[in-house]
């Protein structure tokens, strides 16, 4: 049985429509990787399935391990597995990191019918998995994400990510703003968690990314719709030729040339 | 007009009835009830109370407790500093409260003494009251202390407040007052620090109780004084806080920093007037202002406006305001972590507080406040 089935997922913000009809199945395992230009509907996609608000689906359906995934609030999707590495992880002074993520794994927990862990254990755990992605234990009491550089918030949502260890993560432009090195620790980390029961939604506009995480398989999008699907090599052939290469406008490389 | 007329005459009716104290107190009393019948209880057509209607605090008929306080009456040398400091000429609740000066807390702390545990101050306010609370606090030069005032109580009553803080030069002054008062109760209270040369005063005002509440809190400082504000109002519910401070740089080389922050929910309304004075000879002043609302509800109000008189030149004051509401990004973010979106909502808020509870260096006032507001977030998004 599929994981996630996505069938002609539109969604707009205010007036304007940006899913135009997506369609997506993932199965358990798989690692898929969603390319495309600036303002094509990644981030939205991402946001959508996590439960974002701000947008609203105007129309078709989502279904997560046999449930209705738009039917559920934010936090019970989150519950049932699914992660969403932000794009711009939010800053929460007055927040530590350490109650932050101790609160997120023993509510999920305790919605999967497992014991909550005690101070002790929760730490042995965030060691181990801070050692992982090479994280100094003093971000543990800082507020989340306040004053972290930004490769320092993205090493963190992966770090979260492990230590919840999800069924479905979604990774919105993981790689932005990330040096080479700080890349493969990301990658790394990324990489450690990829398993036959685990699947991954990555979402980017460089191909760089996918040298570190190879997908199973790459789909382009384009003005809210996919519009094209292969494996691994549709990447390589998308980092040769561009976008321009598809018949896509990058707005980016347009707003670059003005 | 006539209303308040007629709550004069039954505080006049009560200032008769009460045996006469020693002549410096009698003369005290005398003098601050005159001022009182002059003044009347503030309107809202008052600059000063304009946001803060009293009508509904004097229209009660609270009655002076019959009983002698349990608290002393001011020895002989409180003479030299008892409503020598917070001025009854301007305030006509000052003024009420001096003219029915009775028992009164009155801590001196000698010069040079350094006292490791707090001074408690605790009042209880009782249904049906008008409690004219007073305290006094004579710190001498290099002496060190903590004074932490407590305000309580159950049902309706009006606290009325004096609180009087005498800084002596290079003594360091942390100052608590923690109003949880009855949620029916009416709360109004003057504190005022005279402080020395190089002295350090902090305050902690923390409001959370009361149906009205207005706190003053003024400091006057002396030269390379250091004075640092701190507050926090929670309001919910239809309770009203008002919080009036005024900052006096009257010499030079004085810093001030003040931040208060104010979470209301329901139909509560909240004032901030932040008034600072720069007085001509007090260069090189640095002061720093900040007032930060998170409003919950649509329906809160709040009025905050930084109000700076300086007519020194070569100074650094600055202010700021801002009222928000919970950051939507924040939220999701929690959420999209499994958080509950009310334990979200509890998390953010907290957090929005916690600045000012870090501040707070007495352990068990501090843990005490963790868990009355964790309770008070808790309690309102159940």
């Amino acid at each position: 049985m599929a994981l996630i089935e996505i069938k002609d997922l539109h969604a707009r913000v205010g007036e304007r429509e940006i899913l135009k009809g997506i369609d997506l199945t993932v199965n358990p395992g798989e690692v898929h990787a969603i390319m495309g230009p600036n303002g094509s509907g990644k981030s939205t996609l991402a946001q959508v399935l996590a439960g974002r608000e701000l947008y609203q689906v105007t129309g078709g359906g989502v279904i997560y391990m046999g449930k209705d995934l738009l039917a559920m609030a934010p936090e019970d999707r989150a519950r049932e597995g699914i992660f969403l590495a932000f794009q711009y992880p939010v800053e929460i002074p007055g927040v530590s990191n350490m109650y932050f993520l101790k609160a997120a794994l023993n509510t999920t927990r305790r919605h999967q019918g497992l014991p909550e862990l005690d101070a002790m254990d929760f730490l042995n755990l965030v060691r181990e998995k801070m050692k992982l992605m090479d994280m100094e234990q003093t971000l543990l009491n800082r507020s989340v994400n306040t004053g972290f550089s930004g490769g320092e918030k993205k090493r963190n949502e992966i770090f979260q990510m492990a230590v919840l260890e999800p069924r479905l993560a979604i990774l919105d432009e993981t790689d932005s703003g990330l040096d080479i090195d700080a890349l493969r620790i990301v990658a790394g980390g990324v990489n450690a968690l990829r398993g036959p029961e685990r699947s991954m939604i990555v979402v980017t506009h460089y191909q760089r990314l996918l040298n570190y995480i190879v997908p199973d398989f790459v789909h382009v999008l384009s003005e809210g719709r996919i519009v094209k699907s292969g494996g691994k090599e549709l990447a390589l052939q998308l980092e040769e030729s561009g976008y321009a290469g598809l018949g896509i406008e990058d707005e980016e490389e347009a707003v670059g040339k003005a | 007009m006539t209303a308040v007329a007629e709550q004069i005459g039954q505080w006049l009716e009560a200032f008769t009835k009460q045996p006469k104290a020693e002549p410096w107190i009698q003369e005290l009393r005398e003098a601050a009830f005159r001022r009182f019948t002059e003044l009347g209880f503030p309107t809202t057509h008052d600059e000063e109370w304009r946001f803060t209607n009293v009508a509904r605090v004097v229209g009660q008929g609270h009655a002076l407790p019959s009983l002698p306080d349990a608290l002393p009456i001011p020895p002989p040398e409180a003479q030299a500093y008892l409503a020598k400091h917070a001025d009854f000429q301007k305030n006509a609740f000052v003024a009420l409260n001096t003219a029915f000066l009775n028992g009164i807390h009155f801590t001196r702390v000698p010069s040079g003494k350094v006292v490791q545990q707090p001074i408690e101050v605790s009042y209880i306010g009782r249904q049906g009251m008008a409690l004219p609370h007073r305290t006094l606090i004579v710190v001498g030069a290099n002496a060190h202390c903590t004074i932490v005032e407590t305000y309580k109580g159950a049902g309706s009553y009006f606290t009325n407040a004096v609180t009087e803080i005498v800084v002596g030069d290079s003594a360091v002054v942390d100052h608590y007052k923690i109003q949880e008062e009855s949620r029916e109760a009416f709360h109004i209270a003057t504190m005022q620090a005279t402080l020395g040369r190089s002295a350090n005063f902090t305050s902690h005002s923390i409001s959370i109780g009361g149906a009205l509440v207005r706190n003053d809190a003024n400091v006057t400082l002396s030269e390379g004084t250091e004075a640092t504000l701190n507050g926090l109002y929670i309001v919910n519910g239809k309770q009203h806080v008002d919080n009036h401070t005024q900052i006096d740089h009257a010499k030079p080389h004085g810093t001030s920093h003040e931040v208060y922050k104010g979470i209301l929910d329901g139909k509560a309304s909240a004032v901030f007037n932040g008034r600072i004075i720069v007085r001509k000879d007090a260069q090189k002043t640095d002061s720093k202002q900040t007032n930060k609302n998170l409003v919950l509800s649509d329906d809160a109000v709040i009025d905050t406006k930084p109000e700076l008189q300086i007519l020194a030149d070569d100074v650094r004051c600055t202010h700021g305001a801002t009222i928000g509401q919970l950051d939507a990004e924040a939220l999701f973010y929690l959420q999209s972590r499994g958080i509950g979106k009310s334990q979200a909502r509890d998390v953010l808020t907290y957090a929005f507080a916690q600045d000012i509870i870090d501040r707070v260096k007495v352990p068990a006032l501090k843990d005490h406040l963790e868990k009355v507001l964790f309770e008070k977030f808790h309690e309102r998004t159940e």
